[in-house]
């Protein structure tokens, strides 16, 4: 049995607002290179991975710098991963699913045929 | 391959705006949407806008969202919308290309509008890479709509409207924003903006950039440089600041590659922002029967948008034999709405843009 | 100097204030100080006491013989810069918009706050007004000794 949890504990997401409301949604299970993390219904890998304190995704393919998103609306392709065995999803756009596996991309990666 | 009258790309301001006339107008219309939700930017402001009642001035941005949305409610029978759908291609046959997920769609109009929007321009500096910078579109994103925060100390870079507005709004979402850094002289956004920062202690530094980022997987502090007013380096003015996240709002450029690789003939004006398509009086490109409309026509506040969203969608169904029932009193309202959003000296810009694009006013 | 340092100093601030006589009465006061595309202050009054005018890139220009001090364009006006006014027992009140957590609650003590960010001193929370209408911006009522009439601007909880 895998136990998952949220890396970060609770603090990355806003539990008050002024101007809106956030209700809590379903809990989701899912794994960051094979860590069982939560994350919760209507998010985005990008906001789930950050919610559990995770900004680094993957590694340039050159230089292994770290990447983290940057536009988050899939104009910049930083936050690029591999999602249940595809590459070059972006995680920014893509909602989060009940167990997907979510990877980085280190390396050159291939076009899914 | 469905054939439609009207194709509209990008389902923001200009799109929503565009789709309501040409409805009204009696076409038959395809909405095509990238993101998962309509609204464009609109979803994630949420502070009460600028402009007049015909721009939804005091409505908050994510409510007027809501409002252009539900006015294409009544034409459900005439009206296609495609989410999570992403355009690939146009073809000077009025043939689109587009992709949702693994299915390959394609479609034949008579008439495209392409209001595809904007994208946020970066900055170069070093270690500009390191995770945890994110442009400040993108921190509305996480916080407005994900409700997530980007993090608990932030240094804005850029003092425009949106690195003003994004500062307010992280703090509304509490999170402590450590400083504003503008490398002019003087403040690029509204006055009223900023004196909100100010007044919550957050100082906004004028004549001052980010140097350099340290951190080895997320950000950690930064260094800050002043400029003099040649913006050179002023030796020996370093100074750090702790951060965990740094945003970067140093303007926006269109969203023009569909235009450019459809080979409608573009322009480079700096006012605008980047990129334009040529278009003449009817917003309408060096391809026949394409228009264009909002920000990848030159970079504006979303009440500008709307209102060049309306004239587009006149002028598309016009240019099909469809006149609006309303079509002389809404084309003078409209134009009258953008000279007024214009004409101040806040519009300076956008008229020097426009008339180097040989745009009238 | 303001589109240096984001805020109005003293002496300009005074140019949006009426004089003291006057303001034994609640007075609406609009800091707008640079000329956008907005107007909603003017189409938010029911006294007629705030003129735009036909281009809405004009500053707004008040009528204090027509002002009620009602506090509609305190929350009508996006850039949260107008605020109400008035002098009562040597002590200043005002009617100010207020957009963040924690709200205030009547009756609390919070630090009165300048243009500048700077603690002025401690102010009286005398009404909290949210509705619909308000759409999520709150309406404070603060009073501080009227020495600080220039100067106040918002508040801010203690810690």
């Amino acid at each position: 049995m895998i136990e998952y949890y949220l890396e970060s504990g609770e603090e990355m997401r806003i539990v008050e607002h002024p101007i809106l409301s956030f209700e809590k949604q379903n809990e989701l299970h899912f794994t960051y290179n094979g860590k069982a993390l939560i994350g919760y219904e209507g998010d985005t890998i990008a906001a789930a991975l950050h919610d559990n304190g995770i900004m680094h995704y993957s590694n340039s393919i050159k230089s292994h710098r770290p990447r983290g998103f940057y536009c988050a609306i899939g104009n910049c392709g930083s936050c690029n991963m591999r999602v249940d065995g595809v590459d070059n999803i972006k995680t920014c756009m893509t909602p989060l699913k009940e167990g997907m596996v979510v990877e980085s991309e280190n390396a050159e990666v291939t076009i899914d045929a | 391959m469905r054939e439609r009258d009207l194709i509209i790309v990008g389902g923001g301001p200009a799109g929503l705006s565009a789709a309501k006339i040409a409805l009204e107008s009696g076409l038959s219309v395809t909405l095509i949407e990238r993101a998962h939700d309509l609204g464009g930017q609109l979803v994630k402001q949420t502070h009460k806008f600028f402009g007049s009642k015909s721009e939804y001035a005091k409505t908050r941005g994510i409510d007027i969202a809501k409002i252009l949305i539900a006015d294409l409610e009544a034409y459900s029978s005439k009206l296609e919308i495609y989410q999570d759908t992403t355009v690939l291609a146009m073809y000077p046959d009025h043939v689109l290309t587009a992709i949702q997920g693994r299915n390959y769609m394609k479609w034949k109009a008579k008439a495209i509008i392409i209001a595809t929007g904007a994208s946020e321009k970066f900055l170069a500096f070093e270690n500009n890479d390191i995770p945890g910078i994110y442009g400040a579109g993108a921190i509305q994103t996480l916080m407005n709509q994900y409700g997530i925060m980007p993090g608990s100390e932030v240094v804005m870079v850029g003092s425009g409207n949106i690195g003003l507005i994004v500062s307010y709004q992280l703090i509304q979402a509490g999170v402590k924003v450590k400083a504003v850094l503008e490398a002019s002289d003087h403040i690029g956004g509204y006055l009223v903006h900023a004196s909100k920062l100010v007044r919550l202690g957050v100082p906004i530094k004028t004549n001052t950039t980010v140097k350099r980022a340290y951190g080895t997987t997320k950000i950690e502090r930064i260094d800050t440089v002043r400029l003099d007013p040649q913006w050179q380096e002023v030796e020996g003015s370093e100074e750090s600041i702790d951060c965990d996240a740094l945003c970067i709002s140093v303007g926006l450029s269109p969203l023009h590659q569909l235009l450019s690789m459809s080979g409608c003939e573009m322009i480079y004006i700096n006012e605008l922002g980047g990129l334009v398509p040529k278009k003449n009086e009817q917003y309408e490109t060096t391809m026949p029967r394409v228009f264009a409309c909002g920000d990848v026509t030159g970079i504006e506040e979303a009440s500008s948008a709307m209102v060049e969203g309306k004239l587009a969608g006149l002028m598309a169904s016009y240019s099909l034999g469809y006149e609006h029932p309303q079509f002389e009193t809404l084309k003078a309202e409209t134009l009258h709405q953008l000279q007024n959003l214009r004409q101040g000296p806040c519009g300076i810009k956008i008229r020097q843009g426009l008339e180097k694009a040989g745009e009238a006013l | 100097m303001i589109r240096r340092i984001g805020y109005a100093d003293k002496e300009l601030v005074k140019t949006k204030f009426p004089s003291e006589e006057i303001l034994v009465r609640p007075k609406a006061i609009i800091e707008c100080y640079q000329e956008i595309p907005c107007n909603p202050c003017e189409t938010s009054c029911p006294f007629q006491a705030i003129t735009i005018g036909e281009d809405i890139n004009h500053t707004p220009v008040i009528d204090y013989s027509l002002c009620t001090g009602c506090g509609m364009c305190v929350y009508s006006c996006p850039g949260l810069a107008i605020m109400v006014a008035q002098i009562k027992d040597k002590r200043a009140y005002f009617k100010i918009p207020y957009e963040l957590l924690p709200i205030p609650q009547i009756g609390e003590t919070w630090h009165a706050i300048n243009r500048k960010g700077e603690i002025l001193c401690d102010c009286r929370i005398e009404q909290v007004m949210q509705s619909k209408k308000t759409d999520r911006t709150v309406v404070i009522t603060a009073s501080v000794p009227q020495e600080y009439l220039y100067d106040f601007v918002t508040v801010r909880k203690r810690p």
